[in-house]
């Protein structure tokens, strides 16, 4: 890494940072303060704004570098990552998107507040949401951290500790002062950064190859030194059957996670109708799925023209892969194209980390004002401006997030994220669609179903080879490890749903039959929404 | 119907959208305190409002069209996907057959799913647009039409 790299890309980072102050100034010119506002922008956004907006909040650092990385480690098993990733977006799409954007007007828990009593249903929505949030904004701070070291040739602990904190700061600034309309606006200006850059590498591997992908994955399993088995599934989970089972506990928490991400659900709320948010999700799920297919181009020419030994000298995960590619892309260390295609990269990728961070801490603070703060305050105090709290929040966030990312710098970023999707299928997905498609569904089902996978999810983690009983653990030390997968999805995700089921079917309240009318009515005619 | 058609040319502008979500909003629903999404005036009414048109033949309609779209759809998704997965991970020998050239089973597989996500996308889009948006608008329309006439007499 010379200080020619170090240079540019500092440039390119901080003009970023510097277009999104501008921007969040800008828009927050106007502000009027009202819940609305903040949390949705008073729903004033277009289809494709939003729909660029969600490609921005799900196109994570981790899925620009982490799956380009793995594949070029372990072909076409990286592959299998973007394909779930993809696939969910359906789940969203069909059952999802256009019936909470009728039923509810911030949160995940006003969906399902709607037909229950309000106030347990709210706690509990909100824990989860909180919970979920926290884990997926902790994993893009050690993120952040690791990639600015790497990236920036930055030393020891100390360039991280201080990039997680900037961060942090960063993200508050935006959510606090802009709310939704500035994290939007962040949201789109970086996808379609990231677009832009992942465009530009894929043709240009293309050309390199002069378009022929056969001499590109014969090149790429050749240099692998795996030979066809690069192109084929099982270098990375062919072991034994652990393996394979901590995959496909993956592959569903992928599938099914997306649709209960809080950031993700709180997106639908933007645009003014139920068709808008539909439109919205085709948008994303173009976008994103040219995406995808373009991280497996550049992922497999990674291999090709750099080689797995070298991009796992470089970083033993491979979340330099991409970087790499581009510096030879350019023409090689030393020279002026590569030395900018490579910052760009690096820019690219800290502006992906800065916007996701930004819509994950608006999700929660949203979570946090309107049904934690809304439930558990006392019923005599002084009510405050709902905004002022969720502004607070934001803060509040900010500051566990930094602190979590400090204490987590060590943990691999791909197992976060991939526990953040666990514990959002786990707990929100069931609840979200058993208040929209089950008649009978009653309070204490609601209820059940939320802990019911939230707790089983943080508990198997706890008890995993991650947390103890293997060399790579957080507490290598010690072993009370009884739970055999990394991920819990396999298991939590059909005990959040049973235990909806259980708690429905066990309570004696009769489920509320004008209540559950109203849901359905507005949920697929979007009368009265908001 | 009428009303569908005389709006066609606005249908597909946001602004339209814009004004049909302002409706929403009547001043009910601006005076509601922050964590309740729902008027709470005159309840009684509005909830009979709801159970009258969720029995009604029209709103029957929509709703089994929507379900008799995404139900089968979400399964077929579902199915092909935890069998792609499945395969991958115990019988990665079948994914592994070469078809032509460098691209094997495993790979068109993955373009696949890829294929069928936009062609899912592609069909549920248009499948909306054709069969339930009209009649979920004129729906939307009515109800609010019953509640706001409801309301002001109770």
């Amino acid at each position: 890494m010379t200080t020619d790299h170090r240079t540019t890309a500092l440039l390119l980072f901080s003009a970023f940072v510097a277009v999104t102050l501008i921007i969040t100034t800008w828009v927050s010119r106007h502000r009027q303060g009202s819940a609305e506002e903040f949390y949705t922008g008073n729903r004033l956004f277009s289809p494709m704004e939003n729909g660029f907006a969600i490609a921005g909040d799900y196109m994570s650092a981790a899925s620009f570098l982490g799956i380009s990385g793995l594949i070029a480690l372990v072909g076409y098993d990286g592959m299998l990552y973007s394909v779930g990733f993809l696939v969910a977006w359906l789940v969203v799409l069909f059952l999802v998107a256009e019936l909470v954007r009728n039923c509810g007007r911030f949160t995940l828990a006003d969906v399902v507040a709607a037909r229950m009593r309000e106030r347990p249903v709210r706690i509990a929505a909100g824990t989860s949401s909180v919970a979920v949030s926290v884990l997926y904004l902790v994993a893009q701070m050690v993120g952040a951290g690791s990639l600015v070291a790497l990236l920036l040739g930055g030393t020891g602990e100390a360039v991280q500790a201080w990039t997680v904190v900037g961060v942090g700061a960063l993200m508050v600034i935006y959510v606090s002062l802009g709310g939704m309309r500035a994290t939007t606006w962040i949201q789109i200006v970086k996808a379609v950064l990231l677009l832009g850059g992942t465009i530009t590498l894929t043709v240009l591997v293309l050309l390199r190859f002069h378009g022929d992908v056969n001499r590109l994955l014969h090149t790429a399993a050749e240099r692998s030194g795996h030979g066809d088995a690069f192109l084929a599934p099982g270098l990375a989970y062919g072991g034994d059957w652990t393996a394979r089972f901590d995959f496909i506990s993956l592959g569903l928490a992928l599938v099914l996670g997306t649709a209960g991400l809080p950031h993700i659900l709180s997106r639908f709320y933007t645009v003014p109708t139920a068709r808008a948010a539909r439109r919205s999700v085709v948008w994303a799920i173009g976008l994103i799925g040219g995406f995808y297919l373009m991280t497996i181009v550049l992922g497999f020419g990674a291999a090709a023209l750099i080689g797995p030994d070298a991009v796992r000298a470089s970083h033993a995960s491979g979340n330099t892969a991409v970087p790499l590619l581009a510096l030879d892309l350019g023409g090689g260390a030393g020279t002026t194209g590569g030395t900018v295609l490579f910052a760009v990269v690096a820019a690219v990728a800290f502006a992906t980390i800065l916007a996701v961070v930004a819509g994950i801490t608006l999700a929660s603070s949203a979570s946090v004002a309107h049904d934690l703060y809304a439930s558990l305050r006392r019923p005599g105090g002084k009510p405050r401006s709902e905004v002022a709290v969720a502004r607070v929040a934001a803060v509040g966030i900010g500051v566990v997030a930094i602190a979590l990312g400090l204490l987590a710098r060590d943990l691999n970023v791909a197992f976060l994220v991939g526990l953040a999707f666990a514990v959002a299928a786990s707990a929100n997905l069931p609840v979200l669609l058993y208040s929209l498609f089950w008649r009978g569904f009653t309070t204490r089902g609601a209820v059940w179903s939320v802990y019911g996978g939230l707790i089983p999810a943080v508990v198997l983690v706890l008890l995993s080879p991650v947390v103890s009983g293997s060399p790579d653990s957080l507490f290598p030390g010690v072993d009370f490890q009884v739970f055999p997968l990394q991920n819990p999805g396999l298991v939590s995700i059909p005990l959040g749903f049973l235990a909806g089921w259980l708690g429905t079917v066990t309570s004696t309240e009769v489920p509320d039959e004008a209540r559950h009318a109203e849901t359905e009515v507005r949920s697929l005619t979007g009368a009265g929404a908001a | 119907m009428q009303r569908s058609n005389a709006g066609d040319v606005s249908y597909d502008d946001p602004w339209y959208d814009a004004l049909a979500s302002g409706w929403g909003e009547s001043a009910a629903a601006v005076a509601l305190p922050p964590a309740r999404p729902e008027p709470e005036a005159a309840p009684s009414a509005a909830a009979d409002i709801y159970l009258e048109v969720q029995r009604s033949a029209a709103f029957q309609e929509v709703r089994r069209r929507y379900r008799r779209f995404v139900v089968p759809g979400a399964v077929a998704f579902l199915l092909w996907y935890v069998a792609y997965v499945v395969t991958a991970t115990t019988v990665p020998g079948l994914m592994a057959r070469p078809v032509a050239g460098a691209v094997n089973v495993g790979m068109l597989a993955g373009l696949g799913q890829f294929l069928t996500t936009f062609l899912l996308t592609w069909a549920y889009v248009r499948h909306a647009r054709l069969r339930r948006d009209r009649a979920a608008l004129e729906l939307r329309w009515d109800t609010q039409e019953l509640t706001r006439g409801r309301g002001g007499a109770a």
